[in-house]
């Protein structure tokens, strides 16, 4: 009752976002949500109804991966209690200033808010993101409290989401947990794919130096595989976690792909969010777009290249995608703020070959256009050529953003890990592989995915690697992984 | 004294452009193979490049790079000296060099070339081979590992593009008499300028005479994330970096590497330009 009652004064949208220009902010680097301030987040706390669970209706911390008790913490910041509602948030989550960022939260925590029904949501990503901001500057990054030493020792490979979740989870159980990263920094996407203007990579160095304060060592430039194998990381830690991601570049495999200007989005976004290629001739990596660039594909990956293409100079960027608007996977935040900078968007169009100069430069794309037909097993309108409806795209510069596939090194140097026929490595419900000892977790168990469905693949491994690690070592028989497998 | 990781303990200068480094990685000197690389970057600005192991030794725990200074990160790596450190260092990466015994083996190397077949020549040899090596330079100058590569061959050609030492002309023309003097050759290894790779598998494709090469393009990650180093292998696309460096070069497509590896000609040059301005 008491909730109809507050139901009637509902305040029906969220407070604003403040925003850079989109005419501003295609010429930089900098983030386009500005942040808000304490009064409007207040405001907008004031906006939740404080939902009670019942297992008749599901609510906003129903919807949240890693288990945030999102009602609790949005009580104590309507009470303007910032550091109670953060300590409630780093209960369940290792990375709020990026999740609060990066979170598909329309699909999930504020996709079953209560409010939502007939308004506009409880903000809860920007919530998150508030606080984890207020605590990284005012609170220089919160108290980190130590534990005692259970003298288990944990591998971990892959410094991403997954990886980064499970070293955070079980530091602060006490086990001297070691991240193996590959590249110079850690973060995984966070800090090679998703672009500065969306995730600062100021922000992804605070979190991970929290998780470091927590008394977790990271090894970077550190290849398993070609350094130690998973399997000589056996011999000297008690368990290990494989959290090596989807890394993989898919490609078109059309005619003249490696024309000189075709490249994975991996490649462009590697250069310049990885290597600042933004900032060249500061920073030595080069990058070259031209006048116009185009992009193939239509989710996150995609924007990111078209949004990142515009900033670094290109007078055109295209979207060409061969489904419709309403299939993009991509979320519609970036969909929208894409539309917003110019992005161009050739929907129901598909590639058929690259046309080359006589320096090896492309410098067209033949398309065709597209209809939906019936749905294919995904559920999704199947594209169908229209037949003689070829048309030519002048451009300079292709970004080839069409998925990409599980890291095969460590599988490869793990013969006897089972791998599906995707190469992702096989697990069961609580993260253990067919390797006694290993857990595995996040896109490389997936296939391509989100940060939070990684940190909670993270956070449930942790769980079981605990459990495992203090008083209950047995293994599923082998059958268990024989679904799926191959 | 104690040695951090990525250390440098050696610096030495080679030629006037080539630079020598020994480098403190225990880590990296345990696992490496002969044909391996690393990716470097120097300082935090720095672009990951990738440069062969020169040599390895897990009981010193370094490894060794030669670079020919052509660009503003090979430039910079010349500039470094002993107690230095990398900014990062990645390694052991790509496939090591297929070893069995073959029989004999030429090996042909041509200027920086020379120091990345050392030790692909030293394990081919340690494998039971009968080794020919052919090292080529423009000028006596310019010739390295002359000393180290004559002592693990069984015999050993030199040749200058000025005749100031040993054969007056290319090491194509000391293979070329290899063969039509009827030596028995069972493998012909070859690394140098893509140019000269070319024509060395130009050479031996007639005689069918496998011919494996090392190519070098451009790299970013140099794990298999990114697709930049691609290069055409028989009409098939694969991964200089994780299916290489080492390939038939019968098979190579020799056309697209080179356009391939003009991509940043323009940006490369401004970098330098840059660079020596601020110098
Ligand atoms: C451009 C882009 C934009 C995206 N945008 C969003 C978004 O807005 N929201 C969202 O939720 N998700 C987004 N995603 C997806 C999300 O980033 C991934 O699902 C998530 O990062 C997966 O986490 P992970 O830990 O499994 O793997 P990763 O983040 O891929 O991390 C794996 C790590 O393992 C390391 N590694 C690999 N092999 C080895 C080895 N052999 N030895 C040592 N280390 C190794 C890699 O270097 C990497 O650091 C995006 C992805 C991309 C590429
Ligand atoms: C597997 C492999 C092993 C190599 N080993 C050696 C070695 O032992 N000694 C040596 O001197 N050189 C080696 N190279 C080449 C070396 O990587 C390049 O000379 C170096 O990157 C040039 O950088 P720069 O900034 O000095 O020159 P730039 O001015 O940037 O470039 C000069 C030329 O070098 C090439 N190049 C540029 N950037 C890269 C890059 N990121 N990756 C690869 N090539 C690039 C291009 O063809 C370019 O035109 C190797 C390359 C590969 C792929
Ligand atoms: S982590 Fe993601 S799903 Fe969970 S509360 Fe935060 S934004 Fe929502
Ligand atoms: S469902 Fe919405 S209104 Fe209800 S507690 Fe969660 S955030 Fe608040
Ligand atoms: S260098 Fe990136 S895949 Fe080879």
């Amino acid at each position: 009752m008491a909730e109809e009652k507050k139901k009637s004064r509902i305040v029906p949208k969220k407070y604003p976002m403040p925003e850079q220009d989109p005419k501003e902010r295609v010429r930089n680097f900098n983030e386009v949500p500005i942040g808000q301030d304490k009064e409007t987040a207040i405001l907008e706390a004031k906006r939740c109804l404080q939902c009670k669970p019942s297992p008749n209706r599901k609510i906003c911390k129903d919807g949240c991966p890693v288990e945030i008790d999102i009602p609790a913490f949005i009580k104590q910041l309507q009470e303007g209690d910032l550091e109670g509602a953060m300590s409630i948030i780093r209960e369940k989550q290792n990375l709020p200033a990026v999740c609060g960022r990066v979170c598909p939260y329309e699909n999930q925590c504020e996709g079953l808010c209560i409010i939502g029904k007939k308004n506009e949501p409880v903000g809860i990503g920007r919530l998150e993101r508030f606080l984890a901001d207020w605590e990284r500057n005012e609170q220089k990054h919160g108290r980190v409290e130590t534990h005692p030493s259970t003298g288990r020792k944990v591998a971990v490979v892959g410094g991403g989401p997954a990886g980064l979740t499970v070293a955070g989870d079980l530091a602060k159980l006490g086990h001297k947990v070691t991240v193996f990263e590959a590249l110079q920094y850690s973060g995984g996407v966070l800090v090679y794919g998703i672009p500065e203007f969306r995730l600062p990579k100021d922000i992804v160095k605070a979190e991970v130096d929290f998780i470091k304060r927590s008394g977790v060592e990271i090894k970077n430039d550190f290849v398993v595989g070609k350094l130690d194998t998973v399997d000589d990381l056996l011999k000297e830690y008690d368990v290990v976690f494989v959290g090596t991601g989807a890394g993989l570049p898919k490609w078109t495999n059309l005619e003249g792909e490696n024309l000189n200007g075709i490249m994975s989005a991996n490649e462009f976004l590697t250069r310049v969010n990885l290597m600042k290629a933004f900032r060249f001739p500061d920073y030595d990596t080069p990058i070259r777009v031209g006048k116009t660039v185009v992009t193939l594909g239509g989710g996150n990956v995609a924007m990111d290249c078209a949004r990142t293409a515009l900033r670094l100079g290109a007078e055109e960027s295209v979207i060409l995608y061969r489904r419709s608007d309403a299939e993009l996977p991509a979320r519609r935040e970036e969909v929208h703020h894409a539309h917003e900078e110019g992005v161009k968007f050739e929907l129901l169009a598909a590639p058929l070959k690259y046309i080359g100069d006589d320096c090896g430069n492309v410098k067209q794309i033949e398309a065709i256009r597209m209809k939906l037909g019936e749905p294919d097993d995904s559920g999704r309108r199947r594209p169908i050529k229209i037949e003689g409806s070829n048309f030519i795209v002048d451009c300079q510069t292709v970004l080839v953003a069409i998925g990409q596939s599980p890291n095969p090194l460590v599988p490869m140097t793990t013969p006897d890990l089972k791998t599906t026929k995707w190469g992702t490595i096989v697990v069961d419900a609580e993260g253990r592989t067919s390797k006694k000892g290993v857990f595995a977790g996040g896109d490389i168990s997936t296939g391509a995915a989100t940060v939070i469905l990684a940190m909670g693949d993270g956070k449930c491994a942790a769980k079981t690697m605990h459990k495992y690690l203090m008083d209950d070592p047995s293994w599923p028989a082998p059958e268990a992984f024989e679904k799926g497998a191959c | 004294m104690c040695v951090k990781m990525y250390e440098i303990v050696k610096a030495e200068k080679l030629t006037p452009d080539v630079t020598r480094l020994e480098i403190a990685a225990p880590h990296i000197a345990r696992k490496a193979k002969a044909g391996q690389f690393v990716m470097l970057t120097v300082d935090e600005q720095g672009e990951r490049i990738p440069l062969t192991m020169a040599d390895f030794s897990a009981e010193k725990g370094t490894v060794t790079i030669a670079a020919l200074e052509i660009g503003k990160t090979t430039r910079k790596l010349g500039t470094l000296k002993a107690g230095d450190k990398l900014f990062s260092l990645v390694g052991p990466l790509g496939l090591s060099t297929h070893l069995e015994e073959f029989g004999t083996v030429v090996c042909v190397g041509g200027g920086i070339g020379l120091a990345l077949m050392y030790p692909v020549v030293r394990a081919l040899k340690q494998a039971g081979n009968r080794i020919v090596s052919i090292v080529g330079a423009k000028n006596k100058d310019l010739l390295m590992y002359e000393d180290e590569i004559a002592a693990v061959s069984d015999e050993i050609f030199v040749c200058t593009d000025d005749g100031s030492k040993g054969h007056h002309g290319f090491v194509s023309d000391v293979l070329q008499k290899l063969i039509d003097d009827k030596q028995k050759i069972d493998l012909v290894y070859a690394v140098g300028p893509i140019i000269m790779m070319k024509v060395m598998a130009n050479l031996t494709r007639p005689y069918n005479i496998h011919t494996v090469v090392s190519l070098n393009p451009i790299m970013v990650d140099g794990t298999g994330m990114c697709g930049s180093c691609r290069v055409i292998i028989d009409g098939e696309t694969k991964f200089g970096c994780v299916d290489g460096p080492e390939f038939d070069g019968h098979k190579v497509d020799f056309e697209n590497l080179t356009a391939r590896n003009k991509r940043y000609l323009a940006e490369e040059e401004t970098s330098l330009r840059v660079f020596q301005g601020a110098k």
